[in-house]
């Protein structure tokens, strides 16, 4: 292990190679989870229709995604989109990261839109309000204030997932510790140290849902 | 004295769920300005009833009529319909992450379509009837369930219906707030609108009701004015349910 005096100097010495790390990190785990949400909230929403065959094909996405691992996922969009048309290394892993995070999203909007009193729904559409109205209106904002618990755990585990993109050499943190740390034959203190800003990325994520969730908690006061 | 229009007129309706046959050819009929109270014990069918009028059950077959015209889902643009038949529930379903005046201009301005300056004015206006004016933008949580129910039925009164179904307005309630929607519901039938009522307060039902509609197994089994169908029932069902509840 290396030396509290050594760890504290490397951390502050490598500070703006790690900062631009962390914003790539950042960068790739927002357009990952905002992609995701979209495409979760997409499946869910055929997953509840009363249409058999799109809830069918959610069932095929949920399966195929949950069924491998992340880095299959992201290899297979990185060698094998990439062989068909050019997708810039950024966005291949973004996406392969919101497709995977997708599928997890999808099935916690699943859960809480199944989980309102279908009342809700009756009372709704006694009122006149044609079913896509009364899901926007009704339905889907207590299902997303129920998700959010959920949702930031799995906003959580997208930021850290991101971490893969360092095999189709994405220079984000991970990727830059493991660099450097091989450079300076030094990888404890780099591996130490890439764990402090991932400790404090998830601090400000959990904040974040945490001052969410509370304001979004109003109508529970 | 000129004849009342008819609201509802329902024939020959049946309904089954899998196997279960709950409604057994019902035939009925809604005058303007009537409260119909549909009493029974559980399982006689009366909720089922109430809900195939504003379809959240689909008939199996039969007609239901409403103002003349003769309503299928298929062909009809249900939502349209509804509109004009307001229902009010056992557990109020108000919206919860909606404060007390969103729950009532939620449908007039995202259905009707109405100015939402002109909705809030008519939802201050139904909030003083229903005794709720200070509530305003409380959210239902805060509200014991008297006053949630009672602004359900503003929220149902906003879309200026021709009728309001209750089904079983006041059996979810603490009995000491069942006096307060008990005397709401009959300030709105002093005032002319038309009622369907699915309920177990007998007193209400003698009291209010224009029309009581007695339902067993799936049948309509007597209906009758208020003063013959409590004083003087016909049918021997209807004799041992009216000594069963007066037991109570």
């Amino acid at each position: 292990m290396p030396s509290f005096s050594h760890f504290f100097e490397t951390l502050t010495g490598s500070t703006n190679v790690f900062i631009d790390a962390m914003l790539l990190t950042l960068e790739l785990t927002a357009v990952s989870i905002l992609v995701g949400i979209v495409i979760g909230l997409f499946f869910a929403l055929l997953k509840i229709s009363n249409v058999k065959v799109l809830g069918y094909i959610s069932d095929i996405y949920v399966y195929l995604v949950r069924g491998t691992p992340l880095i299959v996922q992201i290899f297979i969009l990185y060698f094998g989109i990439s062989g068909i048309f050019l997708l810039p290394d950024f966005w291949a892993a973004a996406l392969a990261l919101a497709f995977h995070n997708g599928a997890y999203i999808a099935e916690i909007f699943r859960g809480t839109i199944q989980s309102i009193d279908q009342g809700q729904m009756e009372a709704a559409r006694s009122l006149g309000m044609p079913k896509s109205l009364a899901l926007r209106r009704i339905i889907l904002p207590q299902a997303f204030r129920r998700a959010l618990p959920p949702l930031g755990n799995q906003f959580i585990i997208g930021l850290k997932d991101s971490s893969l993109a360092a095999f189709i050499s994405m220079n984000e943190l991970f990727n830059v510790a493991t660099t450097l740390g091989s450079n300076n034959f030094d990888e404890m203190t780099y591996l130490l140290i890439v764990a402090v800003y991932y400790l404090i990325l998830v601090a400000i994520l959990t904040l974040l849902v945490n001052l969410f969730e509370k304001k979004l908690a109003v109508s529970d006061r | 004295m000129e004849e009342q229009k008819t609201i509802v007129r329902i024939k020959k309706l049946n309904k089954s769920f899998g196997d279960l046959h709950v409604l057994k050819d019902i035939d009925m009929k809604v005058l303007e300005s009537d409260v119909v109270c549909l009493i029974g014990s559980s399982g006689s069918g009366k909720s089922t009833l109430l809900r195939c009028l504003n379809f959240l059950e689909k008939k199996d077959n039969g007609q239901i009529i409403i103002e003349g015209e003769e309503i299928n889902p298929g062909t009809q643009d249900i939502n349209k319909v509804r509109e004009k038949i307001g229902m009010v529930f056992q557990h109020f379903q108000l919206f919860p992450h909606m404060t007390v005046l969103e729950n009532i201009i939620e449908a007039p301005t995202h259905v009707r379509k109405i100015p939402k300056n002109q909705a809030v004015e008519e939802a201050k206006e139904l909030l003083v009837k229903v005794g709720l004016e200070d509530k305003t933008d409380v959210y239902p949580s805060k509200l014991s369930g008297g006053q949630q129910q009672r602004v359900a039925i503003a929220r149902a009164l906003a879309m200026k219906p021709d009728i309001l179904l209750f089904d079983e307005p006041t059996s979810a309630l603490d009995p000491e707030l069942v006096g307060e929607v008990l005397t709401t519901m009959k300030e709105l039938a002093e005032d002319g609108m038309t009622m369907v009522v699915v309920t177990h307060e007998m007193g209400f039902a003698r009291e209010v009701g224009d029309w009581i509609v007695f339902m067993h197994d799936g049948r309509i089994v007597e209906s009758a004015p208020p003063e013959v169908f409590f004083s003087n029932p016909r049918e021997e069902r209807t004799k041992e349910f009216l000594k069963t509840t007066s037991l109570k």
